[in-house]
């Protein structure tokens, strides 16, 4: 399965739509599948700043517990507060409905394009 | 070349691949830990039923005249009182006490052999020791791990499923007379097995025992056989939440090479037959003192999973631990999340509040009597 094309990629199998200075970021459909039973997630606020390649939440499935990394730096301008308790939306449709953060970017980190995103994936597997 | 490439394989690691299971390192086999997800695998087994490859467990026994006095210096059972055909539930055990291992043994039908069922991850460890016992007495050890091969279906739908492939008891009675905790040697799809009414799910259900190589034609077989039951292959991530809530010790979580069974609450009272089996007198010490900490069950509100190794307190803020995580997940039978921990005797008692340490944030917990779950008779 390819990733979306118009996103950019994390090693960490986090994802970032880029549009003009505001990045909506989440994890990636690999990410979802892999933690599959997810029953916790814990996001930041609105106005709280996040560093590029530093955990910004923590996201917890039936067998493990995960930090999130940000693959964006800037502030906080909005947040999917119903997320945490409509989990499956992460599952189900990571890339829409499942997005965690909107933030007003100030700095990317080292992201990956599509192609090199799922030739990662596909190695590791 | 990646490292599942040199995991061990059971005889049916293949048909879990293309029925599309996650297949992940379990005690150095390729095992399935889940194929729809793990909480609906749980729910599946709780209403209807589950098949579970069991094949990398460890399977031994003793044969020979001494076979019972041998089986006799590792358990703490009075195995000289096990009926013909019975099952228990035991541990072998180190001369301090703690364990080696939680096992199954079985007092044959035909009085020729004592057979242990054994973890896959202390399976040699465990033969070793055997082997040990057995050279002291005029009796043969014999590791049937490859030979045999052992499947679990388990739930309500378990005897429906399993009772049109598999012979009657040697009495004539069917499968659904067949008591818990027994077995009987007949067959399964015209292959000669031992089929026990054993489980690790809290559930009816059985585990059956037949020569290696027809293990994926009686696997689809009973998967043919509870189609229409809604019987489907069940991964390890639901086995360890099904045991959670069923009570069930899991070595390497509840047991390990720390603790006793005196403090994992398998032995409670002093031990009445007069038979020495290795540990023996360090259990009994324990008893009559009584252990420093116990095992204990708990719930919690919160939706985070309590995981091996977190730290329990008294109180919000207090600074010193009284207790450690065994094992966690949320019930989906239960609709809370539950844990297991060893906690300092005196912060043991049901109804008492401690506070869950979870990465630096404390969350409250009740203890509640184990098992979470016991199904309705």
């Amino acid at each position: 399965m390819s990733s979306p094309a118009d996103l950019k990629f994390t090693s960490s199998h986090e994802w970032a739509r880029i549009e003009g200075d505001v990045a909506t970021i989440g994890i990636t459909a690999h990410a979802a599948e892999s933690l599959s039973d997810l029953v916790f997630l814990e996001l930041p606020e609105v106005g709280d700043s996040v560093t590029a390649g530093e955990t910004f939440g923590e996201i917890e499935s039936v067998k493990a517990v995960s930090d999130l990394k940000s693959p964006i730096s800037g502030e906080i301008a909005e947040v999917n507060a119903s997320l945490p308790d409509n989990l499956s939306n992460v599952n189900n449709d990571p890339y829409g409905e499942g997005w965690m953060l909107k933030i007003k970017l100030t700095g990317t980190g080292d992201l990956l394009d599509a192609a090199a995103y799922d030739k990662l994936v596909a190695d590791a597997s | 070349m990646s490292a599942a490439a040199e995991l061990k394989r059971t005889p049916l690691t293949d048909l879990h691949a293309q029925a599309g299971a996650r297949l992940v390192d379990f005690s150095g086999y390729a095992m399935p830990v889940q194929y729809e997800g793990i909480l609906p695998e749980v729910e599946r087994v709780r209403t209807q039923a589950g098949l579970f490859d069991l094949c990398h467990m460890g399977r031994a026994r003793f044969t020979g005249p001494q076979r019972e006095e041998a089986a006799q210096a590792l358990v703490h059972v009075n195995v000289s009182k096990l009926k013909q055909g019975a099952i228990r539930y035991s541990f072998f055990a180190r001369e301090d006490g703690t364990t080696m291992d939680d096992v199954l043994i079985y007092r044959d039908i035909d009085g020729e052999e004592i057979f242990f069922c054994i973890n896959a991850g202390n399976r040699e460890r465990d033969l070793v020791h055997m082997a040990e016992v057995a050279s002291r007495f005029d009796c043969t050890l014999q590791d049937q791990s490859e030979e045999l091969a052992m499947i679990a279906i388990q739930g309500p739908a378990s005897v429906r499923t399993l009772a049109p492939l598999c012979s009657p008891m040697p009495d004539g009675e069917g499968l659904a007379a067949l008591k818990y905790y027994n077995f009987y040697r007949g067959t399964v799809c015209d292959v000669p097995a031992m089929i026990s009414r054993t489980g690790y799910t809290g559930e009816d259900g059985f585990e059956i025992y037949f020569p290696t190589d027809q293990a994926p034609a009686i696997w689809n077989a009973m998967l043919e056989s509870g189609k229409d039951l809604g019987v489907t292959p069940i991964g390890l991530g639901a086995r360890d939440t099904l045991r959670l809530e069923a009570g069930m010790a899991l070595y390497g979580h509840e047991l390990d090479d720390t603790t006793n069974p005196v403090e994992a609450g398998i032995v409670t009272k002093p031990i009445k037959h007069p038979h020495d089996f290795c540990g023996r007198a360090a259990i009994e010490a324990m008893v009559a003192a009584g252990p420093p900490r116990r095992l204990v069950g708990f719930t919690t509100e919160s939706k985070r999973v309590p995981r091996q190794g977190y730290e329990l307190f008294a109180d919000a803020e207090s600074t010193g631990c009284i207790g450690t995580v065994c094992s966690g997940s949320p019930s989906p039978t239960c609709s809370t999340t539950v844990g297991t921990a060893y906690v300092t005797t005196g912060h043991h008692e049901t109804g008492t509040t401690l506070y869950l340490d979870v990465r630096g944030k404390r969350t409250p917990v009740e203890l509640v009597p184990l098992p979470f779950y016991k199904r309705a008779r």
